[in-house]
C-alpha cells in the first residue's frame, strides 16, 4: 500500500474541461480531523468514483464540496470559482447537486412535493416527462408519502429530484447501498444515461463492481487522503491493489 | 339557555385567541425548535402597537390589523437574528430560558411606563352593536373575531400544508441542512417563519384590544393556557393547534356554565389526561 498521499490529481481524463478541482482539502467534524489534504479533479462529462472502506472520508469529501460540514480548509474550485467559503445554498445555485447516502426523503412531503422541492437553479434541468421516463415508478406514486416508497423507489426519487434543478454536476453518495440487484442495474442504466445527457457525476461507492459499469476514473480514499487513482481502462491491471485497498 | 349560548360565545372568542397564539407557537416550534415563551409578550405588543397607532398616529383599527403584525413581526425577526439564531442545536431549555427572559423584560418595560391597569381601545364603528339571533344576542365584534381568526388560521394552514413555500418549511423542519444544500436560504426562511409566528401573536393582540383592553400583562395571563393547548394538540402540529385551540375554548366556556369552579383548571386537567394517554399530544408525532 502506498505510504504517502497523492499531492497532485493523478489521472487526467482525455475529454472535457476541468469542472472541479480539489486541492489540500481538510475537514473536521467538531474536534475530529477527518480529511487530511484531499487532491483530485473532475472533468466535464465524466463519471468519477471515489472508492474506499467505511470511514475513509468519501462521504465527508462530498459533504465538504457541498459545504455542509462544520469546518473545511484548502481549495475547492468549481468552474474555476473558489467555493471553499461559500454556503451550501450558494454552492447549490452554482450548479452542484447532492444526493445523500441516507437519501433524505422528507416524510412530511408526498412524492410530488419531494420531487418538486429543490428549486430550479439554472436552465437545462430535465423536464418532468423525461424524469418519469427514467423512473416510471415515481409517476404512479406521486401522491404517496415520500417515506412510504420502497428503498429502491426512494433512491430513484432522491436522484430524480436533483435532475430537475439544472445542476450539471451531480454528487451521488452510495446510490446502490442496500438495494436489490435489479434496482442496482436500473440505477446503473440511469447513471449511464445521465452521462450521455451531459451530466458530470462524482460517485461514492464501496461496490466497485457496480462502479466499474459506469465510471471513467477512480480515486481511492483512505484515512482522509487520496492514495491512488486510475482510469477505468486500467481497472483490470489494478484489481489486486484495489482488493488490498478495499479489503475485499 | 341564554347563559349557555353566551358562555359558548365567550369560549369561541377565547378559542380564537388560543388558536392564533398556539398556531404561531406551533409554527415557531416546528421550524426553530424553540419553545417561545416570549409569545405572550409579543401578543401584548400587538395590542399596544394598535393602541399607539390609534392614539399617536390616528391610524384606525383596520390599518392596525395589518401594521401591528408587521411591526411586531419585524421586532421578532430582530430578536431571532440577534439572539435566537445562536441557540440552534442547543437543548430546548436554553431557548425557553432566553424567551422567558425576553418576555419578562418586555413586560417589565411596558409595566414601567403604563402600569398594570388596562388602556381602553374602542371597537371600530363598523363592528359596533349586535344582532339578535333569536336564541341569543351576538355582539358583532365578537362574531367578527371568531370568523376572522378562523379564516387566518385556515389561511396559515393552507400556506404551510398546501403551497411550495409550505413544503420548504416542512422539509426544513425535518432536515434543514439538506434543504439548504438544495439552494434554499434556510436561515432567512427561519427568520421569516419566526416573524410569521410573532405576527400571528400580534394579530391576536390587535383583535383582543377592544375586548380585553390593552394591558402589559395581558399576554402573561394567557400564555400558560396557550401552552397547555399546544401540549394537548401536539407540539408542532398546525391543524392540531387550530382545532385544539377552538375546542378548548368551547370546553372552557361550557365548564363555566355547568361547573364554574372548574373553569380555570379544566384545560390543565385535560392536558394531564392527554399526556397520560398520548404523550405526543392528540395530533403530534413522536420525535
Amino acid at each position: 500500500m502506498p505510504e504517502t498521499a497523492m499531492t497532485e490529481a493523478p489521472v487526467k481524463a482525455a475529454s472535457g474541461g476541468n469542472i472541479l478541482q480539489v486541492r489540500n482539502l481538510e475537514a473536521w467534524y467538531g474536534e475530529s480531523h477527518i480529511l487530511h489534504g484531499i487532491n483530485f479533479d473532475v472533468n466535464a462529462g465524466e463519471v468519477v468514483t471515489l472508492l474506499g472502506r467505511n470511514g475513509a472520508g468519501k462521504t465527508t469529501t462530498l459533504k465538504s464540496i457541498m459545504g455542509i460540514i462544520g469546518k473545511r480548509a484548502g481549495s475547492i474550485k468549481f468552474n474555476n470559482q473558489e467555493i471553499i467559503r461559500a454556503t451550501s445554498d450558494k454552492i447549490a445555485r452554482m450548479g452542484i447537486a447532492f444526493c445523500p447516502e441516507e437519501r433524505g426523503i422528507f416524510s412530511s412531503l408526498d412524492v410530488r412535493e419531494n420531487l418538486l422541492l429543490p428549486p430550479v437553479v439554472r436552465a437545462g434541468g430535465l423536464p418532468l416527462e423525461q424524469i418519469f421516463d427514467l423512473f416510471p415508478n415515481l409517476k404512479e406514486r406521486l401522491n404517496s408519502q415520500g417515506t412510504k416508497l420502497s428503498g429502491g423507489e426512494q433512491q430513484m426519487l432522491a436522484i430524480a429530484r436533483i435532475l430537475r434543478t439544472g445542476a450539471s454536476f451531480l454528487m451521488l453518495d452510495e446510490p446502490t447501498e442496500g438495494l436489490a440487484p435489479v434496482i442496482i442495474q436500473q440505477i446503473g442504466h440511469t447513471i449511464a444515461r445521465l452521462k450521455k445527457e451531459g451530466f458530470t457525476i462524482l460517485l461514492v461507492e464501496q461496490n466497485f463492481r457496480f462502479a466499474s459499469t459506469v465510471a471513467d476514473r477512480y480515486y481511492v480514499v483512505e484515512h482522509g487522503k487520496i492514495i491512488d487513482g486510475f482510469a477505468n481502462a486500467e481497472l483490470a491491471a489494478n484489481m489486486d491493489k484495489l482488493h488490498t485497498y478495499l479489503g475485499v | 339557555m341564554q347563559a349557555l349560548y353566551a358562555q359558548l360565545l365567550v369560549g369561541l372568542i377565547n378559542g380564537s385567541f388560543y388558536a392564533l397564539l398556539s398556531l404561531g407557537l406551533a409554527v415557531i416550534f416546528g421550524m426553530l425548535n424553540i419553545i417561545n415563551f416570549a409569545h405572550g409578550a409579543l401578543y401584548m405588543m400587538g395590542a399596544f402597537v394598535a393602541y399607539f397607532l390609534l392614539n399617536l398616529g390616528g391610524i384606525n383599527y383596520w390599518w392596525a390589523l395589518l401594521l401591528a403584525p408587521i411591526i411586531v413581526g419585524i421586532f421578532g425577526m430582530i430578536l431571532e437574528r440577534t439572539m435566537l439564531q445562536w441557540l440552534t442545536g442547543l437543548d430546548h431549555l436554553y431557548g425557553l430560558l432566553l424567551t422567558f427572559g425576553i418576555a419578562l423584560i418586555v413586560q417589565g418595560v411596558f409595566q414601567n411606563y403604563f402600569g398594570s391597569s388596562g388602556l381602553p381601545y374602542a371597537i371600530p364603528d363598523q363592528l359596533k352593536g349586535g344582532m339578535n339571533l333569536g336564541f341569543m344576542f351576538l355582539p358583532v365584534y365578537r362574531g367578527w373575531v371568531v370568523i376572522f381568526s378562523l379564516v387566518v388560521c385556515l389561511a396559515t394552514w393552507f400556506l404551510i400544508e398546501k403551497t411550495r413555500l409550505g413544503a420548504y418549511l416542512r422539509a426544513a423542519t425535518e432536515n434543514p441542512t439538506l434543504v439548504r444544500a438544495f439552494g434554499i436560504n434556510v436561515p432567512r426562511m427561519i427568520t421569516l417563519t419566526y416573524g410569521l409566528g410573532v405576527g400571528l401573536a400580534a394579530l391576536a393582540g390587535v383583535l383582543s384590544a377592544p375586548i380585553n383592553q390593552v394591558r402589559p400583562l395581558m399576554g402573561a395571563d394567557l400564555i400558560i393556557v396557550v401552552f397547555a393547548v399546544v401540549v394537548i394538540g401536539g407540539m408542532g402540529s398546525i391543524m392540531g393547534s387550530i382545532i385544539t385551540g377552538f375546542a378548548l375554548g368551547v370546553i372552557e366556556g361550557l365548564t363555566k356554565y355547568f361547573y364554574p369552579e372548574a373553569s380555570n383548571t379544566v384545560v390543565f386537567v385535560l392536558m394531564v389526561l392527554v399526556l397520560l394517554v398520548k404523550p405526543t399530544g392528540l395530533t403530534g408525532r413522536a420525535a
